[in-house]
């Protein structure tokens, strides 16, 4: 008799995915955003050098409060991204792999990312 | 490849269910995943109230309890119910465990059985190893040496250089580690897996193997080794508490203090 395909079984359907793993593809994902990003960045500095119109225009679009959420969310993109690639240095150099510390390292670049994006905050309140 | 969803003939269908007989009064509700290569129906999952009173003390006693009294057609590995012979790992509630040294009192509410993930399903919980198998074989898991040994005794290893092995010589290559990493789900036609890794570790840190270099060249490789993204599903799933994200570490570390980095 002919066999029959062998069925895949459930993944991710099933898996549940451990704190550490979920850093992980958070990291990827900030990653991308990051990188998308940078793009827009590069974009708006482009509109705002056309002259004073696109420049305010420029303006009134980044001063829209959803805007400014997006920008801190960035902002906090990128210290996150920062601290868990900090992480793998760590991870790189053979350091930081005992189980019962994993998910105390990730409180640690969550709380550090957290701080860092607030001390941005108070840096532009204080600019401004 | 990257694949998020199963395919058709695996996407998983509700079975039956298989009530207690009256008078029970601690009932635990367990569904177990169940496919038939004799039929031409997708997999399902069956489900099963099992009396507590009944039944002894680990999740294996009730797949035990399941086949030897509900339904005999069930089909899982077990050997020696005492964590040694990594037989009986599967996907219980979402984790890898060994079904044998893990008791049902760990559990709240329903039990979920499934087969190692993203592996081709022979019947019901029996995953086909042979793949795994043969990436562990691709490793020479074996000692490997050029000089003679001496003449009137073995090979002998201070107790330091044996002190090298604990963490590694643990390993019963259940699979727990491999099936329970994203990166070998996605890649493990030519990606090693941790427990392969581990166990490729375990002998170049062997301090009587002799082929030390030979096995980093092997290992040397953009998938063999490197698809490792540090995920750390592989240590937070080991039943035996060994770090197989560690072992890869080390061995990353070797290549690199080999090309004097």
């Amino acid at each position: 008799m002919e066999q029959r395909k062998r069925p895949l079984s459930p993944h991710l359907q099933v898996y549940r995915l451990p704190l550490t793993a979920v850093v992980s593809i958070t990291h990827r994902m900030t990653g991308v955003l990051l990188s998308a990003g940078l793009m827009l960045f590069v974009i708006s500095l482009a509109v705002i050098q056309c002259g004073a119109s696109s420049f305010q225009a420029m303006q009134s679009l980044l001063q829209q409060p959803l805007m400014g959420i997006a920008l801190w969310l960035m902002v906090y993109a990128l210290f996150f991204h920062l601290c868990h690639g900090v992480r793998h240095l760590f991870w790189d150099a053979g350091e930081g792999y005992e189980k019962p510390l994993m998910n105390y390292y990730i409180l640690l670049e969550l709380f550090v990312s957290l701080a860092l994006t607030f001390i941005s905050f108070l840096f532009v309140q204080l600019g401004s | 490849m990257v694949e998020f969803t199963l395919p058709k003939n695996s996407v998983v269908k509700q079975g039956k269910h298989f009530a207690v007989a009256n008078g029970a009064t601690r009932v635990k509700r367990v569904e177990v995943y169940r496919w038939d290569p004799e039929t031409d129906e997708n997999p399902r999952i069956d489900s099963y109230d099992i009396d507590l009173d009944q039944c002894g003390e680990m999740v294996l006693d009730i797949i035990l309890k399941i086949k030897d009294e509900i339904d005999s057609s069930l089909a899982f590995r077990r050997s020696c119910r005492e964590g040694v012979c990594g037989s009986c790992s599967m996907n219980v509630n979402g984790k890898n465990i060994l079904v044998c040294i893990k008791a049902i009192a760990d559990y709240k509410g329903t039990i979920k059985i499934f087969p190692l993930p993203h592996m081709d399903v022979v019947k019901d919980l029996v995953a086909d190893m042979t793949h795994f198998y043969a990436q562990y074989a691709s490793i020479k898991p074996w000692i490997a040496t050029q000089t003679p040994p001496p003449a009137d005794r073995e090979r002998l290893q201070s107790v330091e250089k044996r002190k090298q092995l604990d963490g590694l010589y643990e390993c019963v290559l259940c699979a727990c580690c491999s099936a329970s990493c994203p990166s070998y789900w996605w890649n493990s036609e030519k990606y090693l897996g941790p427990a392969v890794l581990l166990q490729a570790h375990r002998w170049l840190s062997d301090s009587r193997d002799e082929h030390t270099g030979e096995r980093l060249d092997d290992l040397q490789d953009p998938f063999k080794l490197y698809r490792c993204h540090t995920i750390m599903n592989c240590t937070d799933t080991c039943p035996k508490g060994l770090n197989p994200a560690k072992a890869i570490a080390e061995i990353k570390k070797m290549l690199l203090v080999r090309e004097g980095g």
